[in-house]
């Protein structure tokens, strides 16, 4: 049969996916243990959710919760940090940590065979962390050399002054690693404390997935954390995470002089809404017409037809509290307020002026819902969309329910949700660049005062 | 361990590879072209990645841009270009894969008249500040380049960095693009694979109808044998760039990719430096705190390989510190061999890496991507095997021979990366270079 190149093949009907099932079980001390099999690869997966993360951190100590993630597997149980290291290298044994503004993440795979020590030395490095002085010492030492290296990578420089001014005073005014000042004046007792109150069982949630029988999953972490009781100091009941409404702030331009830089790095942007919000499906069509993917309408406008960029992204953060929405983008000097317009452009014609359209609509909503399946492939995408249920307290049909809720955004909800969470005149653009090639140019973005700002 | 699979070689020499996973309702279709940097000539460096860019513009029977249609089938889809291949990604839901196939196949039969200044002008400016934004505005972004140009002499394919130089991609012509397609870009030179929630039979006739009738084109230009390279007395160069902690960039040159002493080194490299039990990361981070990053790699390429070490000097320390505490860890590797603690956690860590490889379908590094390296490499796609193989077979001797016979200290190149204005940071005896 010869090849019909005058159309495009039809895709005929989408394939059922059923989605792997979640079962949950409860320990004595409270802890949550959810169990999801995965039969593909003798691979199995433990993944530790504390939802516990750096807007955790006291007000004058940015950077605490991530030390504290860190010293986690620095020695823990009867182990000292290498004899750890070495154990989970005997099983092939992979070790992630993560900590975001909501969360602290450890997750240890390994080959099925080895899943009792894999989940026992998570449980040590949860639980039973050393939190030496010497370790301590050297941890922090790597965190402020990590400091000082980012004061040249632009991109960590411009999150860092865009969380700063978008968040004075809020929890979400600061990165994850902290600042030098924090660090320096930080002591190994404040790690303990932090540890002692926020590590409780009955705020944990871990996910294991892998290629053994739920009960037999289950099992397994209930020997490695069901003796895990409460130290005396937890604060049972308060989620370390309860968080101010952010003010809403001014329109504004921050420039970060970078001498002779052979780009600019951008961010544009405003506080955003919640992981909360009952609009979240139709913010992610908004998005992805807007901004979130290859084919959206700024990637198209500064990187396929005007040649600015690699490449622009916008996304909505969603967190327990509300995130930021955002353009990244970094683009050659010269260029830099073109970029800017054009970007901002984009966001005020969908609001009204170009709303929409019927052909967008349909290609957002098909590239979230017929792209879905791809992210439960491994047993890691699983626990990792598992945990996102039980970080944001969603329900247990959220996985089912996703693609007919895409599916119900039509074109009047995303001029709505454009109109309402998009606000052009409140937008905090950062830009760290050349201020002699950048600078001039600056105010005929219209974006409000320009004010030159210093990295810390 | 394997990724069972059927092989086809249709009369235009393309190669189809299908393996059939039936876990998830998706399919990776995976495309390799056998042509790399390697293939530019001096002049015109970074052309086969330019040449990438432009796979994505659209081909004769769909004009309007390559990801419109596949993103609204759901797919994720990508490219990349390295000295030795080129490859194109998508991973797309099961009833998409004739629509994928009905891309890739009209790129590959139907690229040039689709093409015009316009699409080749604006990439090439994308492709500039992609050069911008990871390589001239990233800290120590110009070392690859810098150690590439040092290593090979200007006559070698792996004298420039695939990313290639901003005049040469400036000089960039439409012609070359049309000459380098017609050249290059035949089935004969490709291979393509398709994993996933697919029938073999099925995907052997899909691929067969989208792809058979595409011309063959003329035999390949014979890839000229590269000259033979070697350091004969050690070289230091010193490079400043805008950081804010001096580096030290030790390289030699290595085996080729799956010959000789490769897994060994790569086994070397892994006690060296992977995790905290390693030997220059427990002495260098860990007990001596002189270093605040450490890195070890066999970078195994298709005609020749380079083995590196990275140190990153911890404020206060120089780079003749890290060099001489690195010198005394290879030399004591070099007299006494991995101990059996270290033999038997890379061994581990080996095996269990192959495994970690074979839990997705697609994507870089997944399973249709592994497939078409080693057909295209070895000319086997089911090598995995035997790949793992060459790892479980290493002796603690072999690999502290390997370590002597390839990482002597007369045969390296130092690179100091240091601050702007503080020359005085690198090693002695530096020769000075730049990059730009």
């Amino acid at each position: 049969m010869a090849v019909d190149r005058a159309r495009l093949p039809s895709l005929g009907p989408d394939p059922v996916f059923r989605f792997p099932e979640i079962r949950r079980r409860t320990l004595g001390n409270g802890l949550r243990v959810w169990t999801v099999e995965h039969h593909a690869v003798p691979l199995v997966s433990f993944l530790a959710l504390l939802p516990v993360g750096a807007s955790a951190d006291p007000r004058d100590r940015p950077g605490l919760a991530a030390v504290t993630s860190d010293m986690l597997d620095e020695g823990c149980g009867g182990l000292n940090a290498l004899e750890l290291h070495d154990a989970l290298g005997r099983i092939g044994g992979h070790l992630e940590s993560e900590i975001g503004s909501d969360a602290t993440i450890l997750t240890v795979s390994s080959l099925i065979r080895f899943a009792d020590r894999a989940v026992g030395l998570l449980a040590d490095m949860m639980v039973r962390p050393r939190l030496e002085s010497r370790d301590f010492d050297r941890v922090r030492e790597l965190r402020l050399n990590r400091l000082v290296q980012l004061r040249d990578l632009a991109p960590a420089l411009a999150d860092r002054v865009f969380a700063r001014l978008l968040y004075p005073d809020h929890p979400y005014g600061h990165l994850p690693i902290g600042t030098e000042e924090s660090l320096r004046s930080m002591v190994l007792g404040e790690v303990s404390g932090f540890h002692e109150t926020m590590f409780a069982p009955s705020r944990m949630t871990i996910v294991a997935a892998g290629d053994a029988t739920h009960e037999a999953l289950a099992d397994c972490v209930e020997s490695a954390f069901g003796g895990w009781t409460s130290p005396a100091g937890s604060r049972e009941g308060d989620d370390g995470a309860i968080l101010p409404a952010p003010r809403p702030t001014r329109e504004r331009v921050a420039l970060l002089h970078r001498p002779a830089a052979a780009q600019s790095e951008l961010r544009i942007g405003h506080i955003g809404v919640s992981r909360q919000t009952p609009d979240y499906h139709a913010l992610l069509v908004l998005n992805m017409v807007l901004g979130g993917q290859f084919v959206s309408r700024i990637n198209m406008n500064l990187r396929e037809d005007k040649g600015y960029t690699y490449g622009a992204r916008t996304s909505f953060d969603f967190r327990r509290g509300p995130g930021p929405f955002v353009l990244h983008a970094s683009e050659q000097s010269e260029v830099t307020v073109g970029a800017g317009r054009e970007a901002v452009g984009e966001r005020l014609a969908i609001r009204g002026e170009r709303p929409v359209t019927r052909e967008e609509l349909e290609t957002g909503r098909a590239a979230l819902t017929r792209g879905y399946p791809r992210s439960f492939e491994t047993a890691e995408q699983i626990s990792r969309g598992a945990a996102q249920l039980a970080l944001y307290d969603l329900p247990d049909d959220y996985f089912s329910t996703f693609t007919p809720k895409v599916l119900a955004v039509d074109e009047a909800t995303v001029t709505r949700v454009a109109a309402e969470y998009i606000d052009p005149s409140r937008l905090l653009t950062v830009i760290v660049g050349d201020r002699d090639k950048v600078g001039p140019a600056l105010p005929q973005l219209n974006l409000g005062e320009v004010v030159d700002v210093s990295p810390v | 361990m394997n990724i069972p699979y059927t092989r086809h070689t249709l009369d235009n020499g393309l190669d189809v590879l299908v393996h059939e996973d039936r876990g998830c309702p998706i399919v990776a279709v995976n495309v390799w072209y056998h042509v790399g940097s390697k293939n530019e000539k001096p002049g015109r460096t970074g052309f086969a990645h330019l040449f990438e860019h432009l796979m994505f513009e659209g081909s004769q029977h769909y004009d309007k841009g390559y990801f419109h249609p596949l993103q609204e089938a759901g797919a994720l889809l990508n490219g990349s270009t390295n000295a030795d291949r080129t490859n194109y990604w998508e991973v797309v839901p099961r009833n998409a894969l004739e629509l994928a196939l009905w891309m890739e196949s009209d790129r590959m039969g139907y690229l040039l008249p689709a093409l015009t200044d316009a699409k080749f002008e604006n990439q090439r400016e994308v492709v500039l500040n992609e050069r911008r934004q990871n390589y001239e505005n990233r800290p120590y972004g110009f070392t690859s380049m810098a150690i590439a140009a040092a290593l090979y002499p200007p006559d070698h394919p792996y004298h420039w960095a695939t990313i290639g130089s901003a005049d040469d991609i400036r000089a960039a012509r439409l012609d070359d693009v049309r000459a380098f397609f017609q050249t290059y870009y035949r089935p004969r030179n490709a291979s393509l694979a398709l994993a996933g929630d697919v029938d073999t039979n099925e995907a052997l006739e899909l691929a067969t109808r989208y792809f058979g009738d595409l011309d063959a084109g003329d035999a390949l230009p014979a890839f000229v044998a590269a000259p033979p390279v070697a350091i004969a007395s050690e070289q230091r160069l010193v490079l400043e760039d805008r950081v804010e902690l001096p580096r030290l960039y030790l390289s030699w040159h290595s085996p080729a990719l799956f010959s000789a002493d490769d897994a060994e080194l790569d086994l070397v490299a892994e006690v060296l430096a992977s995790g905290k039990t390693s030997r220059l990361y427990r002495t260098l981070v860990y007990e001596e705190r002189i270093a605040t990053e450490l890195a070890a790699s066999q970078n195994s390429r298709e005609i020749g390989g380079y083995f590196q070490i990275i140190a990153t000097a911890a404020p206060g320390r120089t780079l003749a510190e890290l060099d001489r505490a690195v010198s005394r860890a290879l030399e004591t590797f070099v007299a006494e061999g991995p101990t059996a603690d270290e033999m038997a956690r890379c061994l581990a860590q080996a095996e269990a890496n192959f495994m970690y490889r074979l839990q997705t379908v697609g994507g870089f590094g997944g399973k249709s991507d592994q497939l078409n390296a080693y057909n295209v490499f070895v000319g086997d796609p089911g090598y995995f095997e035997r790949d793992l193989d060459r790892y479980r077979r290493v002796t603690p001797a072999a690999m502290q021979r390997a370590a002597h016979e390839w990482l002597r200290p007369v045969r390296r190149l130092s690179l100091s990366v240091v601050p702007k204005g503080r020359p005085q940071l690198a090693l002695s005896d530096c020769q000075t270079v730049s990059v730009s």
